[in-house]
C-alpha cells in the first residue's frame, strides 16, 4: 500500500472542530450545563452621562422566580484602583467598572442585574426596574468633538507615533497636482453572532469555573483575579468556542463581570447573556475624521503625503489606534506628515475592530489616493506602482519580505484589469453602471510570546495544548497541522486543545499574531519530544540509529527515520517501550527573535494586499452591487490554504459591509445608538455577496516568524472598501469620501 | 428592553403553565410550558439542545432556525405552546458526529463556516430551501438565503455546499 500524502503545514485539510460545529455539539459559553443555574438579566442606562439617583426594584422583586435585583448598592466588594481592572490592552485611562458606583458614563452602560430562576422572569422584571436619574450635558457627536481633539499624553503599547520626512507642506504647496479631502468612517459595531454571554459555576469550596466569550481565557483568569480577589488557583476560565469576536472580546466585557458578581454575591452557580441591542453597549470601532493631502509631478509620482486623523474615544480611556501610519510607509514619497489624534465623545470607549487602525486609516488612505491618480490621469494600479516603495518608506528599514508587486501583478492578470477603459461611467451591463477600481492593503505581521505543551503517548496518540482561541480563525486546525508536520504523525492521531486558562500561556487572539505564535510554540514543544523520543530509541536493543543526532533524522508516519538511509525506521512505540515510557510530555515557549528571528530584528514585518473590485451600480435606484472581488494576498507561508482562505473571504465580507452598509447611528439628543439590532445595523447578507477570488501570493519569509507565517485574520479587510469605493467613482463619476457609500449618498 | 406591562398586572395572574406534545427530533414528549417562553429558549435552555442558536432573539438573524413540519422557522419567533403537536427537527436531529447529513459533510468539506455559530441555523435553512424545492442557481439560493447572517462572511463557502448537495439530489 502506498502511504498517503503526508498531511502537515500547507495542507488543505477541513477544520478539525468542524464536525463539532456542524452538528451542534459544539459549546459555546452561555451552552456549558451547570446544575441549578440561575440567569441573570442586564438593566442598562437610560442616559448618556448624569448620576443614578434612586433605582426602584420593588416590581421587580415582586415578579415570581426573582431572586436578587443587584446594583450599586448592595452589590459585593470590588477592588477600587483603576490599575486592578486594567487588562491586557493596557489603554490609558480609567477602565470601566460596572455597577461600582451612581455615575453614569455612557448611554446603554449596566446598572442593574437581576437574577432569577428562569431567562424569562429576568427579562420581564428587568423591563419594571425603575430608575431615576440626574441627568447631566452630554455629547455624543464625533463631529463637535473632533473640535477638542487632542494628543494622548500616555500612548497605548501597540501604538506608533508617525516619523515625518522632507517638508510636506511645501511640498504640497508647491506640488504641480493635487488632491486633498476629508474622508470619513462612521462607527461600527463588531456584532459577532455569538452574544457575549458567560455561565459561572460555583463550586462552593471558593473557586469557580467560567466559560465565558473571550478571545482570551488568561486574560479573564487575570482579570477575574484581580477584580474579586480570587486567589488564582481558584479561577479557571475556558473558551472552548467563540462565536466570532472580531476584537470585541479582547478585553473583557461587563457580562463575564456581572456573572461574577452575581456568583459570588449569591453563592450559585449563574449564567449572564447579552441581548443583541446591549451587543452595542460597549465595544465599536472608533469613528474617524482623516484629512487627505496629496501632491505628485505630473508624471503621477508623488512629491507630498499629508495625512491627519481623529478618531473617537470616551471620556475615561484613550483608545488610539495606527491609523495615519500605513500611507507613510508604503508609498515612495520625500515628504510626508501625519498627525494623529483623539476626541471624547460620551459612549462607552471605543476599541479595536479587526484591523483596527489600518482598516480605518489604510483604506480612507487608498480613497485619497485614487483621487490623486485620477488627478495625475495615471492607471490608478499604474501609481501605485510608480509610488512603491520596496522599503518601508516611513522608517527607512527594509521588509523582510514584501511581494505586493507580484499581488498586484496576480490580481491584475486574475481581475482581468487590462481591459479596463479609464474614463468613469464609460462601463455599462444594461441599466447599470460598471465600475472596477483597486486599493492596497497592509497590516502588521506580529508575534507574540506563546507557550505550548506536547504529550505523546505510547498508542501514538498525541495531544498539543496552548492557552490560545479559536475564535472561528482556525487555531485548532493550525496546532494540528503544525504538530503533524513536526512528528510526521496523522492529523486523525492529533488531539488540539485550547480555550483554557489552565493551558500554557498564551496572549489574547488578535491582531493576526495567533497562527506565527501558537504555531512556533507547538513546533518547540513537538520538537522537544522528537528529542526524547532519539533519546529513547537509543535504549533500543543494538541502537538501530547509531548515534543520530537531531538533524540525522526525520518524523515520518509515526516513526524515526534516518535521513542518510530511509529504511532504517523506528516506531515511536518501540523507541518509548525501550525507555520504559509510557508517554513524553514537553513545554516550550516561542519567544520573539529565535530561530532566524533575529535577522529581521531591525526590519518591517508587514502583509500585503492588492485588491480589485468590481461594481454594478444601478443608476437610477443608486443600488450597488459588488459583483467581483480579487484579493491578492502576500501574508508569507499559509499553513492550511482552506481555513486560511476562508479568513480573507471574511475580511473581504466584512470591507463590502463597511463600503456599503455598516453604520451605527447616534441619536444625539438622547446619547444613544439609534440602529442597535440587525434588523438596522446592516451587515452583508448571502444576496449581497457575489465572486470572491482569493490568491495567495509566494512569500517565503523565514525571517518574519519562526514558521514563516505572517498571519491572516486582519489583512482581507483592509483596503477593501477602498477598492469599493474607488470602484464607485469609475462607475459613477460620483466621489464619495465618507463610508459607508449608502444609496442617498451617491443619489445625492 | 421589553415593553413594559403592569407590575401588579403580572403579578396577579397566576403562572400557569400549558401542557405541550413536542416530537423534537422524534422523540414525543410532554412538557409544561410556560406561555411565553419561544421554542428557541425551550430548546436551549429546557431540552439542552444547544445546537440551535440564539443570535439576536428577534427574528433578524437566522441563527436559531430549525423545521417544524418541514418548514424552516425561526424559533425566536415562536411561542412554544403554539406548536402542540408538531414535529420539529434541530441541528442534532439531522445528523451527528459519525453519521453526517449530506448538507453537514458538504458545510465540512467546503468550510463553509470560521466561528460556527451561524451554522446549524444555515444548515436547517437550507434544508428547508430544499424542502421548498424553490431554488435552483446560486442566485436563487443567494436570495432564499438570506434570511441567515454569518458574522463570519462564510457565504461563498456556504452556497457552495448547499448548491453540492442540491445537485447531488436534482
Ligand atoms: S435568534 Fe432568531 S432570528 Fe436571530
Ligand atoms: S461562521 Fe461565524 S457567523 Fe457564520
Amino acid at each position: 500500500m502506498a502511504t498517503a500524502a503526508k498531511i502537515g503545514i500547507g495542507s488543505a485539510i477541513n477544520r478539525v472542530d468542524g464536525v463539532e460545529k456542524v452538528t451542534g455539539t459544539a459549546r459555546y459559553a452561555a451552552e456549558h450545563p451547570v446544575e441549578n443555574l440561575l440567569y441573570g438579566y442586564i438593566v442598562e442606562a437610560a442616559i448618556a452621562k448624569g448620576r443614578i439617583v434612586s433605582i426602584d426594584e420593588e416590581a421587580a422583586r415582586a415578579v415570581p422566580g426573582v431572586i436578587e435585583v443587584i446594583t450599586h448598592l448592595n452589590r459585593p466588594h470590588v477592588a477600587w484602583t483603576d490599575h486592578s481592572y486594567q487588562d491586557e490592552l493596557k489603554i490609558p485611562g480609567s477602565p470601566f467598572r460596572p455597577l461600582y458606583d451612581d455615575r453614569i458614563q455612557f448611554s446603554q452602560q449596566p446598572i442593574a442585574l437581576v437574577m432569577a430562576e428562569t431567562f424569562e422572569a429576568a427579562r420581564y422584571a428587568a423591563s419594571v426596574v425603575e430608575v431615576a436619574y440626574a441627568a447631566e450635558a452630554h455629547n455624543t457627536d464625533f463631529e463637535v468633538a473632533v473640535g477638542d481633539k487632542y494628543v494622548p499624553k500616555k500612548k497605548r503599547s501597540g501604538y506608533t507615533a508617525p516619523k515625518n520626512r522632507g517638508d510636506a507642506a511645501q511640498a504640497f504647496a508647491d506640488a504641480p497636482l493635487k488632491a486633498a479631502g476629508d474622508y470619513r468612517l462612521a462607527p461600527e459595531h463588531h456584532n459577532p453572532m455569538e452574544m457575549f454571554g458567560s455561565t459561572v459555576e460555583w463550586h462552593g469550596d471558593g473557586s469557580i469555573t467560567v466559560w465565558d466569550k473571550t478571545q482570551g481565557s488568561q486574560g479573564v483568569h487575570a482579570y477575574l483575579a484581580s477584580v474579586f480577589g480570587f486567589s488564582k488557583k481558584k479561577v479557571r476560565v475556558l473558551n472552548p468556542y467563540v462565536g466570532g469576536a472580531f476584537g470585541s472580546g479582547l478585553r473583557p466585557q461587563h457580562q463575564v463581570f456581572l456573572a461574577v458578581l452575581a456568583a459570588k454575591k449569591l453563592e450559585r452557580s449563574v449564567r449572564v447573556t447579552m441581548i443583541r441591542n446591549q451587543m452595542f453597549s460597549h465595544a465599536y470601532r472608533p469613528q474617524a475624521i482623516q484629512s487627505i493631502a496629496l501632491g505628485a509631478e505630473t508624471t503621477g509620482k508623488l512629491t507630498a503625503i499629508r495625512n491627519a486623523a481623529t478618531t473617537s474615544t470616551s471620556r475615561y480611556e484613550d483608545n488610539m489606534e495606527n491609523v495615519v501610519t500605513w500611507g507613510l510607509m508604503n508609498y515612495d514619497c520625500p515628504n510626508a506628515d501625519a498627525e494623529y489624534t483623539v476626541a471624547q465623545v460620551d459612549t462607552a470607549t471605543s476599541a479595536d475592530m479587526r484591523a483596527p487602525g489600518a482598516a480605518t486609516g489604510m483604506t480612507l488612505f487608498e480613497m485619497a489616493i485614487d483621487e490623486m491618480a485620477y488627478e495625475a490621469k495615471v492607471d490608478p494600479l499604474e501609481f501605485r506602482l510608480v509610488n512603491y516603495s520596496p522599503i518601508d518608506a516611513m522608517n527607512g528599514t527594509p521588509y523582510t519580505s514584501k511581494a505586493l508587486r507580484e499581488a498586484f501583478r496576480e490580481g491584475a492578470e486574475a481581475f482581468g484589469w487590462s481591459e479596463r477603459s479609464a474614463e468613469p461611467r464609460s462601463m455599462r451591463d444594461g441599466k447599470e453602471l460598471v465600475g472596477w477600481g483597486c486599493a492596497t492593503g497592509m497590516w502588521d505581521a506580529q508575534f507574540s510570546k506563546t507557550s505550548a505543551s506536547a504529550k505523546l503517548t505510547a498508542n501514538g496518540h498525541l495531544e498539543v495544548a496552548c492557552a490560545t482561541s479559536d475564535i472561528g480563525t482556525g487555531s485548532y486546525t493550525v496546532m494540528t497541522l503544525v504538530a503533524a508536520e513536526t512528528l510526521g504523525l496523522p492529523p486523525e492521531q492529533i488531539t488540539a486543545k485550547l480555550g483554557d486558562s489552565d493551558l500554557p500561556t498564551a496572549p489574547v487572539e488578535g491582531g493576526s499574531w495567533g497562527a506565527a505564535s501558537t504555531g512556533a510554540a507547538v513546533q518547540l514543544a513537538c520538537q522537544a519530544v522528537g528529542k526524547k523520543l532519539l533519546k529513547a530509541a537509543g535504549e533500543i536493543a543494538g541502537a538501530p540509529l547509531g548515534d543520530a543526532k537531531m538533524d540525522d533524522v526525520l518524523f515520518e508516519d509515526g516513526c524515526i527515520v534516518l535521513k542518510d538511509t530511509p529504511t532504517v525506521r523506528v516506531p515511536f512505540g518501540d523507541a518509548m517501550h525501550a525507555a520504559d515510557l509510557t508517554e513524553i510530555e514537553e513545554e516550550e515557549t516561542a519567544a520573539p527573535g529565535f530561530g532566524d528571528m533575529w535577522k529581521g530584528l531591525h526590519k518591517s514585518k508587514n502583509t500585503h494586499s492588492a485588491i480589485f473590485a468590481e461594481v454594478k451600480v444601478d443608476e437610477e435606484l443608486g443600488v450597488v452591487r459588488v459583483t467581483r472581488i480579487v484579493d491578492a494576498v502576500a501574508a508569507g507561508r499559509i499553513i492550511n490554504p482552506k481555513t486560511a482562505r476562508s479568513q480573507i473571504l471574511g475580511g473581504v465580507v466584512m470591507g463590502v459591509g463597511m463600503a456599503l452598509h455598516e453604520e451605527t447611528f447616534p441619536d444625539h439628543r438622547l446619547g444613544r445608538w439609534m440602529n442597535h439590532n440587525f434588523g438596522e445595523y446592516h451587515v452583508p447578507v448571502h444576496a449581497d455577496i457575489h465572486d470572491i477570488q482569493v490568491i495567495f501570493v509566494d512569500e517565503p519569509d523565514p525571517e518574519v516568524t519562526p514558521l514563516g507565517v505572517k498571519g491572516l485574520g486582519e489583512i482581507g479587510i483592509v483596503g477593501t472598501a477602498a477598492a469599493i469605493a474607488n470602484a464607485i467613482f469609475h462607475a459613477t463619476g460620483k466621489r464619495v469620501r465618507s463610508l459607508p457609500i449608502t444609496i442617498d449618498k451617491i443619489l445625492d | 428592553m421589553p415593553t413594559a406591562v403592569n407590575s401588579a398586572t403580572y403579578a396577579a395572574v397566576p403562572i400557569g403553565t400549558v401542557p405541550t406534545t413536542l416530537t423534537i427530533n422524534g422523540e414525543t414528549r410532554t412538557r409544561a410550558i410556560e406561555p411565553w417562553t419561544t421554542l428557541l429558549d425551550l430548546l436551549r435552555e429546557g431540552e439542552d439542545l444547544i445546537g440551535t442558536k440564539k443570535g439576536c432573539d428577534h427574528g433578524q438573524c437566522g441563527a436559531c432556525t430549525v423545521l417544524v413540519d418541514g418548514r424552516r422557522i425561526n424559533s425566536c419567533l415562536k411561542l412554544a405552546v403554539t406548536l402542540d403537536g408538531a414535529e420539529i427537527t434541530t441541528i442534532e436531529g439531522l445528523g451527528q458526529p459519525g453519521d453526517l447529513h449530506p448538507l453537514q459533510s458538504a458545510f465540512c468539506d467546503h468550510d463553509a463556516f470560521q466561528c460556527g455559530y451561524c451554522t446549524p441555523g444555515q444548515i436547517c435553512s437550507a434544508q428547508g430551501l430544499i424542502n421548498e424545492g424553490k431554488a435552483k442557481t446560486r442566485e436563487e439560493v443567494r436570495e432564499l438565503m438570506s434570511g441567515n447572517l454569518c458574522r463570519c462572511g462564510a457565504y461563498s463557502n456556504i452556497i457552495d455546499a448547499v448548491l453540492d448537495v442540491i445537485g447531488e439530489q436534482a
